[in-house]
């Protein structure tokens, strides 16, 4: 009973989604500092292989959800079924990712509970709140904080008095963390047929492309970054000379996205992808507050920019005043100059 | 009886243009320097209900909008596109609704338009970017609903498919009628205003609004009554007081931070070979690259 909930998203090849064992991690953490248990949520088709990852991070109670009418993922079932376990285990704190399903399921079992939703966290903490009016002060709630208002202003977020207080997080935002030794937990088999009823079928999948994504930045220790200042496709390519050079993805701000010099999948900020790779060189950006917030946890941060205002250069650890044109090449010289 | 369509639109401040006046000097929003504008993915939304409009050999669009008195300007602008009346549900009880209490409100002022076939709201506003308004009032309603919807590619009176645009893909979909559609900042865009509508609309107005006009408006409105942009209020809708506004919304804003720049201790390097050869034999000592 009130425990820390996960849904974890079930994705193309049968496995947990990387955002869910980000979020796993996260909500062991959660549990671990309100002394409570962590359980996982996995509905879909299949899933007796999905056990042994679920327990590498700590889940005390795994709910299996399993049935041929459950994959691929569809609005209504799973409502039915996560809405239904909630209202049964009484969750305090329920983590979705903020992702397509995510952000189609959790507002759905939100407004079926009639409890609050915080979308796109950012980080998520354990804390007391005093009510102004009536001074009455709630224990250990879950702080959602997020940026609002185009990435300008970063607020923190209560539920007070509805349960679970549930909030999405995006993928990378969260740092996946498996336990060092071995844990078992329980597994739960849902009876589905117990929520389920024919309407929850009324919609129908006709037809599904579901391509893999080619671009790894969340994975990628090394990030070449490049921005509108890049300007040319020809410099850009310089960009991806440099990556395969130091083994790095190559990633793009979004008026460099917008200009037409990279896929929009490249893209890195609020709207993009959220990295924190070892290390990230940005290329001719400008360091707008919507990019900052998917690169600026990166552990060590470059920025070459001819501007020696930029605001990028403020987070930056190097800044290298300059031509990107010029000082890539230089930069690729004497790595192979150096390195062996 | 005519196919119903209705949208959900919202006026919010533009933060995709926040200029240097826009954060005031103790580093606060400065929200009467943006500009009010239609929310993008909204109109993507009115575009679609427009489009099947044109397809259909009876039906009607009808623009539902909640805000301030002044969210009378986007039904306005709906009307000059195409759509056929609006509604502004506004009421001081409304003031501090989240998302939750948004919806419950919403649904309220849609269960007067009763029977209709088809809602449609946008993906998310950019306000808030939340996009949980369309799912949660589709609950509230206990209709279907179809998200991040880029196409339409069929519909008639018992069912609608539509293309949906996921991260890592594209779904085909159908479902029965009603549903609630929310609708993709990439599927097509709105088209212009239409100058005859904007002749036949540029009086529109709420009874509100008709109250600050120093014209008198009597006899034009007696002649046309489609200029009505009808509000709707709390007691209109017989709304429940426990689930609107502030009262009715579960989470609470407990804090409120502007973003700062926070300083690093930043290494100037130059374009020189020197500076740039100390720092990538810097990046391989630490066994940062290489
Ligand atoms: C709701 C919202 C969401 C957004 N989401 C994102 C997002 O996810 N990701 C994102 O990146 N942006 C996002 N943006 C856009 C963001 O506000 C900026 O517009 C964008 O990041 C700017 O990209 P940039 O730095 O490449 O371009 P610019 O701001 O034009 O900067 C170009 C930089 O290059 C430098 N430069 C020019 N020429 C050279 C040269 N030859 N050599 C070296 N330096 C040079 C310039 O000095 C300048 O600093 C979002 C905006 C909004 C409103
Ligand atoms: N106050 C409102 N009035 C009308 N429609 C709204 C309102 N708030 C949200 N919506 C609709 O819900 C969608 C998602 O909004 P949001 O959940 O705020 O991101 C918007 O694109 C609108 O279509």
């Amino acid at each position: 009973m009130n425990n820390v909930f996960v849904y974890c998203e079930i994705n193309e090849e049968g496995h947990i989604a990387e955002v869910s064992l980000e979020l796993l991690s996260k909500g062991r953490r959660l549990a671990n500092k309100l002394n409570v248990e962590l359980e996982a949520l996995a509905i879909g088709y299949r899933l007796e292989n999905i056990a042994d990852e679920v327990f590498t991070y700590g889940v005390n109670i795994l709910h299996l959800a399993d049935d041929k009418r459950l994959f691929p993922y569809l609005t209504l079932p799973h409502a039915s079924i996560v809405t239904g376990i909630f209202k049964e285990e009484q969750p305090q704190i329920a983590l979705f990712g903020a992702t397509s399903i995510g952000r189609d399921l959790a507002p759905r079992v939100a407004s079926a509970l009639r409890c609050g939703l915080t979308a796109d966290c950012t980080s998520l903490e354990i804390g007391n709140h005093t009510e102004l009016k009536s001074n009455k002060v709630y224990q250990n709630l879950l702080y959602q904080i997020r940026p609002a208002f185009g990435g300008n202003i970063i607020a923190t977020i209560v539920n007070p008095d509805t349960r679970p207080q549930m909030a999405t997080v995006r993928d990378g935002v969260m740092k996946k963390e498996p336990l060092p030794s071995p844990f078992s937990g329980k597994i739960n088999h849902v009876e589905v047929q117990k929520y389920l009823s024919d309407v929850d079928f009324v919609v129908q999948i006709i037809d599904r492309h579901i391509e893999q994504r080619k671009v790894n930045l969340k994975g990628a220790q090394i990030i070449v970054s490049g921005g509108y200042g890049v300007g040319t496709p020809e410099n850009f390519k310089l960009l991806y000379e440099l990556a395969e050079t130091i083994g790095a993805e190559v990633g793009a701000s979004r008026a460099a996205v917008d200009a037409g010099l990279a896929d929009h999948e490249r893209q890195i900020g609020q709207t993009g992808v959220t990295v924190q790779p070892k290390l990230y060189i940005a290329c001719g950006i400008s360091g707008a507050i919507q990019h900052r917030a998917g690169m600026d946890k990166s552990a060590q941060i470059i920025s070459i920019n001819k501007d020696p205002n930029a605001p990028i250069n403020q987070i930056a650890d190097y800044t290298i005043i300059g031509d990107v044109a010029e000082i890539i090449p230089k930069f690729i010289h004497f790595y192979k100059l150096n390195s062996k | 009886m005519s196919f119903r369509i209705i949208v959900l639109a919202k006026q919010v401040p533009d933060t995709r243009n926040v200029g240097k006046d826009a954060m005031k000097a103790d580093g606060t929003v400065n929200r009467a320097a943006l500009p009010a504008i239609f929310n993008p993915d909204d109109l993507n939304a009115l575009e679609m209900a427009l489009k099947i409009k044109d397809q259909m050999v009876d039906a009607e669009v009808i623009i539902v909008t909640m805000g301030p008195s002044r969210a009378a300007e986007i039904i306005r602008e709906a009307l000059y596109r195409g759509a056929d009346r609006g509604y502004l549900v506004t009421d001081r009880k409304f003031a501090g609704s989240d998302t939750l209490a948004t919806s419950y409100t919403l649904s309220l002022a849609i269960r007067k338009l009763e029977p209709f076939h088809l809602l449609i709201t946008g993906r998310q506003a950019i306000d808030g970017d939340t996009a949980q308004v369309g799912p949660q009032t589709a609950e509230k309603l206990g209709i279907p609903q179809i998200t991040y919807v880029e196409e339409l590619i069929s519909i008639d009176l018992q069912q609608v498919v539509v293309k949906r645009r996921l991260e890592q893909g594209v779904e085909t979909v159908k479902s029965p009628l009603p549903v609630c559609i929310t609708v993709h900042g990439s599927a097509p865009a709105c088209r212009p205003r239409n100058a005859k509508l904007l002749m036949k609309f540029k009086h529109a107005r709420t009874y509100t609004e008709l109250q600050e006009e120093t014209r008198d408006y009597t006899q034009l409105r007696f002649e046309k009554p489609y200029l009505d942009i009808e509000e709707l209020s709390g007691d209109a809708l017989e709304a429940d007081e426990e689930k609107i506004g502030l009262a009715g919304s579960p989470t609470k804003v407990k804090k409120i931070e502007n973003v700062v720049f926070q300083h690093k201790e930043s290494k100037i390097l130059n374009n020189s070979d020197q500076d740039i050869e100390w720092l990538v034999r810097q990046l391989i000592q630490n066994h940062i690259i290489g």
